[in-house]
């Protein structure tokens, strides 16, 4: 097989894996647009304080030390603990079930009735609050995430052996695929499939259905938007910390880890801001898209194409497509 | 009586001497926003060392240094908006800390008579004093620093790195692109083919730039990286086992923040560097002494001794020993931004004064005149021990390559100066 064909297989097979890394983060955009119509621009924000957070929690760090210490005068960092995985990443949902009910009791119960812009610009003060928050509690430093079932078996990363040496006694050339990428995809077929039975199979998950179809009529049978819309801002905060968890494992739990909200939106913008099947194939379309590119294309322009050819192949199915693959045509009558 | 009390008022306003103004150093730090991490440590450094001379020395030459933070968030809007806000209040020196913000303030803190002092970053090109009167980048910059790696590669190569093939992975903007210019010149000077691969802001998905690197199989790579493109790149070059001994860091590619999280993958990993590591320098038993113990740490005193808090001290220190020199040049201890300038155009450092400071080859000597603003180019390199969690120095402050970067840099900066109608500063 021609070399350079084995070349564009593995690139091809990297953008898929990154492309789950893309549809995680999609995926919380998705679950809280689709059931309250707010494009929340703090997701990538709630990614990075569920990492803080479960990094802080796992550590044993305390929370708000360096503000404790500077009103009181004491010196406490640590509690002094180590918390297995688990147990962090339980008490980091209760954190983020936490939020979400602040996040509808301070803000959002108040701007019932309001505009969408209205709503997204309520969602970008959120963002600055809760980075803010982020810092104020577990500080600036980067992290180091380990999420370990036991001593032994950690989050893994690095080459998949087994792949290089199948890959290579098959064609001569072994592939490379990080095993921190086979876990994403791993954990991204779990949850899609976990949010899908949620959806379906359960009361709250149709309500939360009913809710996102019609507010009014959901009200009507005595569907309460309040406790709706706390379950989904708790799950999309579920759905950013296993994003934050897994591109923490990638560069460490940092402020810029915000930034990953970037890669999400030309993602929503072609699977559609209403599907989860939509964030998913979305994110591999991108995934694979920006990597051939820039396998293919960008040596001869310079290269660094991956974050604008994301947009512009999002742009040309907009053009055809304003509503995304798998998003719900909005038709407004007036 | 009347009389008698007027004039004994004036004799003990006499005897007191005419009111000193503080020296202001004004800081532009980040502590906020994605590159926090690495801020925070540097106006620790920066703010702990004046108040290590207030504390321990009265000042300096008897006036007391006020460090003025301004928060820029590491964004350029920012920072010229601190500048503007600050510059009043009798600012004697800018750190800008950002290569965007330095830009954007050359022009105006030449018109504005205060000097700049970009260490190890901003226009690499201002080192020729002759056109960039106000602007100063000693001891280090970006060309030396590629250069510094070239010599240490040719150094434990025998001498001959001719036919290997060196990749840069860089940070795609003004920054990153900085050493390009001087590679290629290297590159044809000592036969070394250069693969330069470009890396989107903020850095985080480089999976296309390293399995490009997989599949050509550098013998080295450098990199010019900042924030989080740093530490995904050493974690994906752990990921397709590159081997660390073989990747070098510019200096901002090089402190703990961007090798701790890739844990033991990340031992061996090299970096440049224009200041010593660790703490192992008499100066930091004083920063003990009169800074922490007292309570008067600007942070919570737990980022001393790393390599970004070591290099805030250093830029203070050195900015501390120019105002001593312009008072000493002008004959007065209340000196002004043009005196700083002054005190930088003439600053020399010495081993012997580093030791006088409680920093015993802490950094590297050099002299400043008016047409060299950039000291005498001196880099050294230093390695990562994961197992100890500590960097070390492991490569004396050596020359680099100015035939090629002198020429570079005329070129630059004549052009500069041809753009902006600049006369001769040093005739």
């Amino acid at each position: 097989m021609p070399e350079q064909l084995l070349f564009a297989m593995e690139v091809t097979l990297n953008g898929l894996m990154a492309g789950v890394m893309y549809a995680l983060v999609a995926l919380g955009f998705v679950l809280i647009f689709k059931a309250s119509g707010i494009f929340n621009f703090a997701q990538g924000v709630m990614a990075l304080f569920a990492a803080m957070t479960f990094v802080g929690i796992q550590n044993g760090q305390v929370p708000f030390s360096h503000l404790i210490n500077a009103i009181f005068g004491t010196k406490i960092h640590y509690f002094g603990w180590e918390l297995h995985s688990m147990v962090a990443i339980l008490l980091t949902v209760v954190v983020m079930i936490a939020m979400a009910w602040a996040v509808q009791r301070f803000i959002f119960r108040h701007l019932v009735g309001q505009e969408p812009i209205i709503l997204f610009m309520a969602t970008i003060g959120l963002a600055y609050l809760l980075e803010g928050i982020a810092d104020l509690m577990w500080g600036a430093e980067i992290k180091k995430l380990d999420v370990c079932l036991t001593d032994q078996t950690c989050l893994p990363q690095g080459i998949n052996l087994a792949i290089d040496e199948t890959t290579f006694n098959l064609f001569g050339y072994g592939f490379f695929i990080d095993n921190l990428d086979i876990t994403a995809t791993i954990v991204a077929i779990i949850l899609v499939a976990i949010l899908v039975a949620f959806s379906q199979y359960t009361k709250q998950g149709r309500a939360m259905r009913a809710v996102a179809d019609d507010h009014q009529a959901a009200l009507s049978v005595g569907v309460s938007l309040n406790y709706i819309w706390i379950l989904v801002w708790s799950v999309a905060g579920f759905v950013a910390l296993v994003a934050g968890i897994m591109w923490g494992a990638k560069s460490g739990v940092q402020f810029s880890l915000s930034l990953i909200a970037l890669k999400a939106l030309p993602v929503l913008m072609l699977g559609g801001f209403t599907s989860i099947p939509g964030a998913i194939v979305g994110g591999l379309i991108i995934g694979v898209g920006e990597k051939l590119f820039e396998f293919a294309i960008g040596p001869m322009i310079g290269g660094a194409t991956e974050n604008w050819f994301a947009y512009v192949l999002a742009l040309i199915f907009l053009v055809f497509r304003p509503q995304g693959l798998f998003g719900e045509k909005i038709i407004e009558r007036v | 009586m009347k009389l008698k009390l007027t004039t004994a008022a004036l004799a003990a306003l006499m005897a007191a001497g005419p009111a000193m103004a503080d020296l202001v150093f004004p800081s532009l730090s980040y502590r906020t926003g994605p590159y926090a991490s690495g801020g925070i440590p540097f106006a620790d450094g920066y703010a702990d060392y004046f108040t290590l001379l207030n504390e321990r020395d009265g000042g300096i030459g008897g006036v007391m240094a006020r460090v003025l933070e301004c928060e820029t968030g590491y964004n350029t809007e920012k920072g010229v908006e601190c500048y503007e806000s600050t510059k009043g209040e009798g600012s004697l020196v800018y750190q800008p800390l950002s290569t965007g913000i330095t830009y954007q303030l050359i022009p105006k803190a030449t018109a504005d008579d205060i000097p700049i002092h970009s260490m190890g970053y901003g226009r690499t090109s201002a080192k020729n004093g002759d056109v960039f009167s106000h602007v100063f980048n000693y001891p280090a910059n970006y060309w030396d620093g590629a250069s510094g790696a070239i010599n240490y590669l040719l150094e434990s190569n025998g001498g001959d790195i001719s036919g290997k093939k060196v990749a840069l992975v860089y940070h795609n903007s003004a920054y990153g692109k900085e050493p390009i210019r001087t590679l290629e010149e290297l590159s044809a000077k000592h036969g070394f083919e250069l693969l330069p691969l470009a890396v989107d802001h903020p850095g985080q998905e480089q999976k296309s730039q390293w399995l490009q690197i997989r599949r050509e199989r550098p013998d080295f790579v450098l990199m010019w990286g900042w924030g989080v493109m740093n530490q995904v790149a050493i974690q994906e070059a752990a990921n397709i086992r590159f081997p660390m001994e073989n990747f070098i860091g510019i200096w901002w590619s090089g402190s703990e923040n961007d090798v701790l999280p890739a844990g033991d993958a990340a031992n061996g990993y090299k970096a440049l560097t224009f200041h010593g590591v660790g703490s192992d320098f008499p100066v930091f038993d004083d920063i003990q002494k009169y800074v922490v113990d007292a309570g008067k740490a600007a942070g919570a005193g737990d980022q001393i001794g790393t390599v970004l808090y070591n290099r805030g001290l250093y830029a203070a220190m050195l900015a501390a020993e120019a105002a001593k020199k312009a008072q000493e040049i002008h004959g007065t201890a209340d000196i002004t931004a043009a005196m700083m300038r002054d005190g930088m155009e003439a600053l020399e450092i010495t081993e012997a004064k580093m030791a006088e400071l409680g920093l015993p080859n802490f950094g590297p000597t050099f002299t400043v005149s008016c047409a060299n603003h950039g000291g005498d180019a001196l880099v050294g390199v230093t390695q990562w021990d994961a197992s100890a969690g500590t960097w070390s120095l492991i490569s004396d402050f050596k020359p680099t390559d100015q035939d090629v970067i002198n020429a570079l840099i005329q070129e630059d900066s004549a052009a500069y100066a041809a753009e902006n109608n600049i006369g001769s500063n040093c005739n």
